[in-house]
C-alpha cells in the first residue's frame, strides 16, 4: 500500500498542467467556452500528440494516470471533454469492445473520432430500468428512445449507448452518429458550467452491440464508476486551485489598512477547506486505486462521490464568501470552479442520491472497512 | 500508488490480529469496548504483555526496544490494536515523554527511565498546562530555580490526566524568567510524585469521573540529574512531544469499532411503526456519514503516515488531530440517540435501562474534551493555516 505516484505518472501531471496552463487563463478560457464549440480543436489535437486522449485504452497506463490527468485539467478548468468524449467510454469499449470495435480507439486517441456515454434518460433518476428499448430483426440491432443529458453528446460521432434488450436485461450499443442519419436527432447545449451536452432522440437508429452482445449491466456499472471516479479526481484539481486563489486572495487584498489574512475569523475557515481538500483529495486516490485493481465497487464510488461532493460544496462556497463580492462575477475565476463542482456533483448521483444509497447498506455489516 | 497491502505487510497485520485476539485477555479487551477500564491494573497488566512480545513502544529507538518498521507498518500496528479494543500503552510513557528521553535525554537518563517507561514500571503523568497557560502553553509561570544540585520548583499544573496513579510527572518549568522570548526560558524536568512538596487534587467532571487533576509544586527539590537535555532548550522538546500527541490522536479504528457498537444497538431498538431504528433512513443516513467520513480520516492517516520517516512533525497531522476529534464526538453524540430516554438514568444498576444506555450521555460529555486537548482545534486550524497555507 502507497500513495506516491511513479516517475510517469509525475511526468505526466506536470506536462498536462503545463499544456493546460498554456492554453487558458481566466480570459482565454471564457473566450473558448463562449465559442460555439466550446472547447479548442487546438488543444484537442496537443492532447492527443502527448497520448493524453489513448490513456487506459492499452496496458500501459490505466485508472491513476486517467485521474492525474482529470486532476489537472480540473485545476484549470480545461473545457475539452476528455472524460466524456475520450477516456471514459473509450475505456469501456477497450474492455469489453470486439476487435473491430477496439480499432475504433486509434482514431480516438489520435483527436480524430469523438465518443460520449448515452444513459442517462429524462426523468428517471437512480434508474432500475430504461425506457430506451434495443430491437433486432436477428441479424441487426435498432435503437429507440431518448437519452439526456449526455456530456459531449453534441459532438460525437460515435455514440455509447445503454438500451433495454427484448429477452430482458440492459445491453450497450454503438451508434455511429453519421451513418445513423435522421434515425438520431439531438438537441444541443451548454451547462451552467460551460460545458457542452445535448438531448439525444433515438428512432430506429441502426446500433451495434458492444462486443459479444447480451446483458451489460456489468459493463455499465463499471463505466458509471469509472465516470464517477473521472469526475472526483477532476474535482480535487478545481478544489485545489480554489484554495491556492483564496489563499492568495487572503495575502494579498487589504481591507482596515491591513491584509485579510490579519482575520482569524478568515483563516480559521480557511483551514476548514484544506481539511475538506485533503479529505476529498484522500477519496479519490481510493476510488482511482480501486478501478485500478478491477474492484468497480459502488459502495466505494459513492463513499468518494459523497466526500467529493460535501468537500467541494464546502471549497466553493467558502472560497466565494471569503472573496467577497468578486467572486460572483464572470471574469475572476473563482466562481467558475464554483459551477464546475456543483455541475459534477449533478453528475451521475448527488451526493445526496450517494448518502441515500449508503444508507440502505449499513446494517449489512458491522465494522466499516475500507 | 496502490491499495492493496503487499503480502509481506498482510502476514504482518495477520500476526498482530493473532497476538491482540489471543494474547489480551478478553475482558480486559471487552471492559476498554465499553470504556469501563479497570484503573492503573487494565493498563498496567496489557502494557507488560505488550512489552515483553516487544510490541509496547515500536516508535521508539530500536536501541530501547523500538523496531524497525515502516510507518504503514506502524499505522498497522496501531489500527489493528484499535479495533481488537486492545488499551494502547499509556500514552505518557509510549507516545510522549519516551520519545523525547531516547531523543534528547543523556545516555544516563535513558538507561535509568526507558526500560521502565517502556514496561509501564513508570507510570507517567504530563505537566504542561496550568490556570493561566492552556493554549498559551509558553506563557507557563512554573519556576525551577538552581540551588546547587537541585532545582527547586514552585508552580501549579492543571489538567494532568490520570494522575492519580502517576509515579512520575514531566515537568515544563520556567528556568530563565529573563530569556528574551517566553519560549526560550523552559526546562523539561523530571519529578517523582512522592517528593515533598508535590500535591495532588482530582478535577471532578461532567460525567462523574475522576481522570484529570491539579498538581501543586511546593518548593519541591528535584535533583539536577533529572533535567532533561539541556537547561532552557524545553520548549523545542515540547513540541517535539506534542506533534507525537497529535497524530495518536485521531482514533480511527476506535471510533470504528464504537459506531459498530451504535449500529448493533440500534438494529435492537424498535420503533413504533415495526422496523427499528437502524432502519429509520433519517438515523441511517447519520451512520453513512460518519462511516464514509472516517475512511477519508484513515485514508488521509494512511497517507500522512508515509512521510513521517523525515522525523519532522507533518503539519498535516493536525487534520488528524482536527476531524479525529470531531468523528469521536458525533459517534458518543449517535449513541446517546440510541439510548433515547433509557440515558436518563445513572449509576442505577437496579433500573431497566442497560448499562450502556446509562453510560450514553456522560460518555458523550466527557468526550466534548476531544477538541479541547492535545492542542484545541482552533489551535490546528492556527498550524494549519500558518503552517501549510502560509496565512
Amino acid at each position: 500500500m502507497h500513495f506516491d505516484l511513479s516517475e510517469e505518472q509525475q511526468l505526466l501531471a506536470d506536462t498536462t498542467r503545463e499544456m493546460v496552463s498554456r492554453a487558458y487563463d481566466t480570459e482565454s478560457r471564457n473566450k473558448v467556452v463562449d465559442s460555439e464549440l466550446g472547447w479548442s480543436r487546438e488543444v484537442w489535437q496537443q492532447l492527443a500528440e502527448v497520448g493524453i486522449l489513448g490513456l487506459g485504452f492499452d496496458e500501459d497506463s490505466g485508472p491513476i494516470e486517467v485521474m492525474v490527468v482529470l486532476t489537472e485539467l480540473g485545476r484549470r478548468l480545461a473545457p475539452e471533454p476528455v472524460a466524456a468524449a475520450a477516456l471514459i467510454p473509450g475505456a469501456t469499449i477497450a474492455a469489453h469492445g470486439s476487435d473491430e470495435q477496439r480499432a475504433l480507439l486509434d482514431q480516438v486517441a489520435a483527436g480524430e473520432c469523438l465518443l460520449a456515454f448515452a444513459h442517462t434518460e429524462p426523468g428517471r433518476r437512480g434508474m432500475t430500468e430504461l425506457a430506451t428499448r434495443a430491437t433486432t430483426d436477428g441479424t441487426t440491432w435498432a435503437i429507440t428512445g431518448a437519452k439526456s443529458p449526455v456530456l459531449a453528446g453534441d459532438s460525437a460521432d460515435v455514440l455509447l449507448v445503454s438500451a433495454a434488450l427484448p429477452e430482458g436485461g440492459t445491453g450497450l450499443f454503438l451508434v455511429d452518429v453519421a451513418a445513423a442519419g435522421p434515425a438520431v436527432t439531438r438537441v444541443s447545449y451548454r451547462t451552467f458550467d460551460g460545458q457542452r451536452g445535448a438531448d439525444i432522440a433515438f428512432d430506429g437508429a441502426a446500433a451495434q452491440p458492444l462486443g459479444s452482445g447480451g446483458d451489460a449491466a456489468a459493463a455499465i456499472a463499471e463505466t458509471v464508476i469509472r465516470f464517477q471516479a473521472a469526475l472526483c479526481a477532476e474535482a480535487v484539481g478545481a478544489m485545489d486551485e480554489s484554495l491556492r486563489l483564496t489563499t492568495e486572495y487572503l495575502k494579498t487584498r487589504k481591507q482596515f489598512g491591513v491584509p485579510l489574512k490579519t482575520f482569524q475569523t478568515l483563516t480559521q475557515r480557511a483551514a476548514d477547506m484544506y481539511v475538506s481538500l485533503e479529505l476529498a483529495r484522500s477519496m479519490s486516490f481510493y476510488a482511482s486505486m480501486c478501478v485500478a485493481d478491477g474492484r468497480f465497487d459502488p459502495v466505494v464510488a459513492a463513499r468518494t462521490k459523497m466526500q467529493i461532493g460535501r468537500s467541494g460544496k464546502h471549497i466553493a462556497q467558502e472560497s466565494i464568501q471569503l472573496h467577497g463580492g468578486i467572486g460572483v462575477t464572470a471574469e475572476y475565476p473563482i466562481a467558475h470552479y464554483a459551477a464546475r463542482l456543483t455541475a459534477g456533483d449533478q453528475t451521475f448521483g448527488s451526493t445526496t442520491d450517494q448518502l441515500r444509497y449508503l444508507s440502505r447498506q449499513v446494517g449489512r455489516y458491522g465494522v466499516v472497512t475500507l | 500508488m496502490r491499495l492493496a497491502l503487499s503480502d509481506a505487510d498482510r502476514a504482518f497485520r495477520d500476526e498482530l490480529r493473532e497476538f491482540f485476539t489471543t494474547k489480551i485477555p478478553a475482558e480486559i479487551r471487552e471492559r476498554a469496548r465499553n470504556d469501563e477500564l479497570r484503573y492503573p491494573e487494565d493498563m498496567v497488566t496489557t502494557q507488560r504483555i505488550l512489552n515483553e512480545a516487544g510490541l509496547a513502544v515500536p516508535n521508539w529507538p530500536v536501541e530501547w526496544g523500538g523496531k524497525d518498521w515502516t510507518p504503514l507498518q506502524r499505522q498497522i500496528w496501531s489500527d489493528e490494536m484499535r479495533l481488537a479494543c486492545v488499551p494502547e500503552p499509556l500514552a505518557f510513557n509510549a507516545s510522549m515523554v519516551g520519545p523525547v528521553i531516547a531523543q534528547f535525554g543523556s545516555q544516563e537518563v535513558k538507561e535509568r527511565f526507558l526500560p521502565a517507561t517502556a514496561n509501564l514500571d513508570i507510570w507517567w503523568c504530563q505537566g504542561f498546562s496550568e490556570p493561566e497557560a492552556g493554549s498559551d502553553l509558553a506563557s507557563l509561570r512554573t519556576t525551577a530555580v538552581r540551588d546547587g544540585d537541585h532545582y527547586i520548583i514552585n508552580g501549579q499544573k492543571t489538567w494532568t490526566t490520570l494522575g492519580q496513579y502517576a509515579d512520575w510527572i514531566f515537568v515544563l518549568a520556567r528556568t530563565d524568567p529573563n530569556a528574551p522570548k517566553k519560549q526560550a526560558g523552559i526546562s523539561f524536568i523530571l519529578a517523582e510524585m512522592s517528593t515533598p512538596g508535590i500535591t495532588l487534587r482530582p478535577i471532578k467532571l461532567i460525567d462523574g469521573g475522576y481522570e484529570v487533576n491539579e498538581v501543586w509544586f511546593e518548593d519541591v527539590r528535584v535533583p539536577v540529574d533529572q533535567l532533561v537535555g539541556e537547561e532552557n532548550a524545553g520548549w523545542s522538546y515540547a513540541k517535539f512531544l506534542l506533534s507525537n500527541e497529535r497524530t495518536g490522536i485521531a482514533r480511527v479504528g476506535t471510533s470504528k469499532v464504537w459506531l459498530a457498537d451504535v449500529k448493533e444497538r440500534a438494529a435492537r431498538t424498535a420503533l413504533g411503526d415495526g422496523g427499528t431504528l437502524l432502519d429509520d433512513p433519517l438515523f441511517a443516513a447519520r451512520v453513512a456519514e460518519i462511516e464514509t467520513e472516517l475512511l477519508a480520516l484513515e485514508l488521509t492517516q494512511l497517507r500522512v503516515s508515509g512521510d513521517e520517516g523525515s522525523g519532522k512533525p507533518n503539519p498535516a497531522s493536525s487534520i488528524l488531530k482536527l476531524r479525529g476529534s470531531q468523528l469521536q464526538q458525533a459517534v458518543t453524540e449517535l449513541l446517546v440517540e440510541v439510548a433515547g430516554p433509557d440515558a436518563l438514568p445513572f449509576g442505577a444498576p437496579d433500573a431497566e435501562a442497560p448499562d450502556w444506555a446509562q453510560h450514553a450521555a456522560p460518555k458523550y460529555l466527557n468526550y466534548r474534551k476531544t477538541s479541547i486537548y492535545g492542542g484545541s482545534n482552533e489551535v490546528q486550524r492556527s498550524i494549519i493555516s500558518a503552517t501549510i497555507l502560509g496565512l
